[in-house]
């Protein structure tokens, strides 16, 4: 029966590869070709300038600057991240004190659970907004009312946590943490209930304490997890337009101050929409492109390992 | 043994993980980029044009209007359609509101078909002069150059307020109708600054003393909506427009980079940099949303806001009822060539006729209702807003408080107005004369470094 399988493989594919071809495969090709040339987004019209608008990349300042922001985002995000939710998902399944020698949780584990995955249930704008509250630079904010209710901070000088250059993508990496961190911890939870208890046990029975137990069993019998998880949050910190767009100081797309939270997104967004270089905007889609892709194909190859099967 | 054996589950996670790097970071942006195909061109209207009809409009020919829904809403919009019907019965009229012009009109720019009318306003609004550039702007001269409806022996053009032509023009012909007419300056409330005996500043120094007064009472003397620039710099063009005149408006819009050395641009920005300096800032100003600094200000937290005359109708819901919202021209500054009534004044709200619209006779008509005494008493009406039709209001119309100061100061200012093209002209450099202030306004940067930074961006901008 083997002839039969090719044609029912295909029958299935070929609503989504059309699709995926049409709508994905097609503009990146598009796009390639408008970074080509100095096409200004609201005509037909354009000319062919070859690779010039790379050749200028190579010499914006507000783009490296933004091209480091990312790399930087790219080098915290995963692995805060991914630790963070490591650490939370090792307690909550097998990081209680055994009692009758068994393998559990800490106490309120559940609760614990849907406690931090809430975050992922709420959508990007109402992250934003919650966090300007978080942060509003006057006593209003929550940050600054209990520092000033503490006496840490004068009234008259608050921190003006989104409009100061040094804190501001810290900022926002606080809430690209705060948001992700309950999400891999669920996925971390599910991989680590796979595991099975007579593993745990064992380790107990040999006088494993649990940092040990956790170095040793969980986190190897977890790679191919944390692996994805890397790449997902790779992928996370190239992006972070939405909330760099929403919550920073500038008009069109925030980025500020002063370039300090910019990011390519919001200045290819910018320099697409409100400075009419859409040629110019479509180079930088090219670069976080390859970008990505080059990052996702070695994290992938780095940390390949060999498989436990289990 | 089937082909699926092949395949473990490590290797479906790689091959998951790298489509999703395709799939999800790749996608929003590139795919922002993808344009359309086409580019057909509007038909001319073979009507032919009489007394009656000087735009020669097909009246069965339907209308698609598009309005931008912010802070006047789209309530007059539907007054003006219905003006529109009156005379054109047969017309069919689309009326499409929305608050994200870009996302909906983008695409159809690009496939040469565009609605007739187009409110181009809003945070998403599509740039003026990308639009022009492209080809895309239907020149208004024919609707400058017909009779205006309530007296037909005058032009359109006659009729319309100082500024409104030049400010809708690229190379000197109109390509814009910039409806509302709003002037910018600082702004108080009347009530409190009658209850604590403060007298509203006519010079820079005064007011300088009167916020040390103002701070001395406990509350900060000035607020601004420090998120967005555009309104600190509003305060800083505005001194400088008056130290040097015409001459100054016009170099700066010119990208002339002489402008920033010249003592002008030295004494407006210091003037500036001591409410700074002195520490006259509502804490936390720098970091604040427009609504978040009014909302402020209506509390009495803050003593002067900068704004333009929609602030009333902005705050409508915030401002206490005894408020007494008063507008105040901008300090005068020693040796300034404008007098201390001059202000800026402009014309905003963009209203363009796509080139390759399908009715681009029935946009300019739609346009030339809008500028009659009934349209613009409905905008006022339904808006809270003044229009760029002379005299368009009749006495019968009554005004906010704050809309009535800002047009008894338009009135005082006479023809001693004024108004920069570079935010519509010059994006890129409007964008670092913001961060500049922004650097300012947080005292990271003194004085003769913003002159600096304001003079290597008309640099930077004159050659792109």
């Amino acid at each position: 029966m083997r002839h039969r399988r090719y044609p029912f493989i295909i029958g299935f594919l070929i609503a989504p590869v059309t699709l995926y071809a049409a709508l994905v495969l097609w503009p990146y090709l598009q796009t390639f070709g408008y970074s080509l040339t100095d096409w200004n987004g609201q005509s037909q019209e354009m000319h062919f300038v070859g690779l010039g608008n790379y050749g200028k990349l190579l010499h914006d300042e507000v783009f490296l600057g933004a091209l480091g922001h990312n790399l930087l985002l790219l080098a915290v995000l995963p692995v805060a991240t991914i630790l963070l939710a490591l650490f939370f998902a090792f307690m909550l399944n097998v990081g209680g004190r055994g009692g009758a020698g068994g393998v559990r949780g800490v106490r309120g584990a559940a609760a614990y659970k849907v406690l931090f995955f809430l975050p992922q249930v709420l959508s990007v704008a109402i992250l934003a907004v919650l966090w300007e509250a978080v942060y509003r630079p006057d006593g209003g904010g929550l940050f600054n009312g209990v520092l000033q209710v503490l006496g840490l901070q004068d009234a008259g000088h608050p921190v003006e946590w989104l409009a100061d250059p040094d804190l501001v993508l810290w900022c926002i990496l606080g809430v690209l943490i705060w948001a992700g961190a309950g999400f891999y911890l669920v996925l971390f939870s599910a991989a680590m209930q796979s595991v099975p208890k007579d593993i745990y046990e064992s380790a107990l029975l040999d006088g494993a304490g649990r940092g040990q137990t956790f170095f040793r069993i969980t986190l190897p019998l977890l790679w191919d997890t944390v692996q994805t998880a890397w790449v997902y949050l790779a992928i996370a910190a190239m992006d972070v337009f939405a909330l760099v767009s929403t919550m920073t100081v500038g008009a069109s797309y925030g980025g500020g101050p002063d370039h300090r939270s910019e990011i390519i997104a919001t200045y290819l967004m910018r320099n697409f929409l409100f400075f009419g270089k859409a040629g110019y905007a479509c180079a930088m889609g090219v670069v976080i492109f390859f970008f990505t892709l080059v990052l996702s194909a070695v994290a992938l190859r780095v940390t390949r390992r060999e498989r436990i099967e289990f | 043994m089937s082909a699926a054996a092949g395949y473990n589950r490590r290797e479906l996670f790689r091959r998951a993980a790298g489509l999703t790097a395709l799939a999800v970071t790749g996608g929003p942006l590139l795919a922002a980029c993808a344009g359309g195909g086409g580019g057909a061109t509007g038909t001319a209207s073979a009507v032919a044009t009489s007394a009656g009809n000087p735009l020669g409009v097909e009246a069965s020919a339907p209308l698609e209007v598009v309005i931008f829904k912010g802070g006047f809403g789209d309530d007059y919009a539907k007054a003006f359609e219905a003006l529109y019907t009156k005379t054109y019965a047969s017309a069919k009229i689309t009326h499409t509101p929305t608050q994200d012009v870009t996302g909906l009109l983008q695409p159809r720019f690009n496939a040469g078909s565009p609605p007739d009318v187009v409110d181009d306003s809003g945070a998403k609004q599509i740039k003026l002069d990308v639009l022009h550039k492209a080809g895309q702007l239907a020149d208004l001269t024919p609707l400058l150059e017909a009779p205006y409806l309530d007296d037909p022996s005058k032009k359109v053009k006659d009729v319309l307020q100082p500024g409104t032509i030049e400010h809708g023009s690229f190379d000197g012909k109109m390509y814009s109708l910039n409806y509302v007419y709003s002037i910018s300056g600082l702004w108080y409330s009347g009530k409190l600054f009658k209850e604590k005996g403060w007298t509203a500043p006519k010079t820079w120094a005064d007011f300088i003393t009167l916020c040390a007064t103002i701070k001395a009472a406990g509350v900060a003397p000035f607020c601004h909506q420090g998120k967005y620039p555009y309104y600190i710099n509003v305060v800083i063009m505005d001194l400088l427009a008056r130290q040097g005149g015409a001459d100054i408006i016009h170099r700066v819009d010119a990208l002339d980079t002489t402008v920033w050395d010249g003592p002008e641009a030295k004494a407006a920005i210091e003037a500036v940099y001591q409410l700074v300096d002195h520490d006259y800032l509502l804490p936390g100003t720098n970091g604040m949303t427009h609504t978040e600094s009014q909302t402020a200000w209506n509390q009495y937290k803050a003593a002067f806001v900068p704004c333009g005359s929609w602030l009333e109708n902005e705050q409508l819901k915030l401002t206490p009822d005894d408020f007494e919202m008063t507008f105040l021209p901008m300090p005068s500054l020693p040796g300034d060539k404008l007098p201390p009534t001059s202000l800026r004044a402009g014309a905003d709200e963009p209203f363009i006729v796509p080139a390759k619209a399908k009715n681009v006779q029935g946009g300019m008509e739609f346009l030339r209702m809008m500028l009659t005494k009934e349209g613009a008493g409905q905008f006022a009406q339904q808006a809270n807003a003044v229009t760029v039709l002379k005299d368009g209001i009749g006495p019968d119309v009554k005004l906010r408080p704050g809309t009535k100061s800002a047009v008894a100061a338009l009135t005082a200012a006479g023809s001693d107005v004024f108004n920069y093209d570079y935010p519509n002209t010059q994006s890129a450099f409007d964008i670092e004369l913001g961060n500049a202030s922004t650097e300012l306004m947080a005292n990271r940067i003194k004085p003769d470094e913003w002159l600096k930074r304001a003079k290597s961006a008309a640099e930077k901008a004159k050659k792109a």
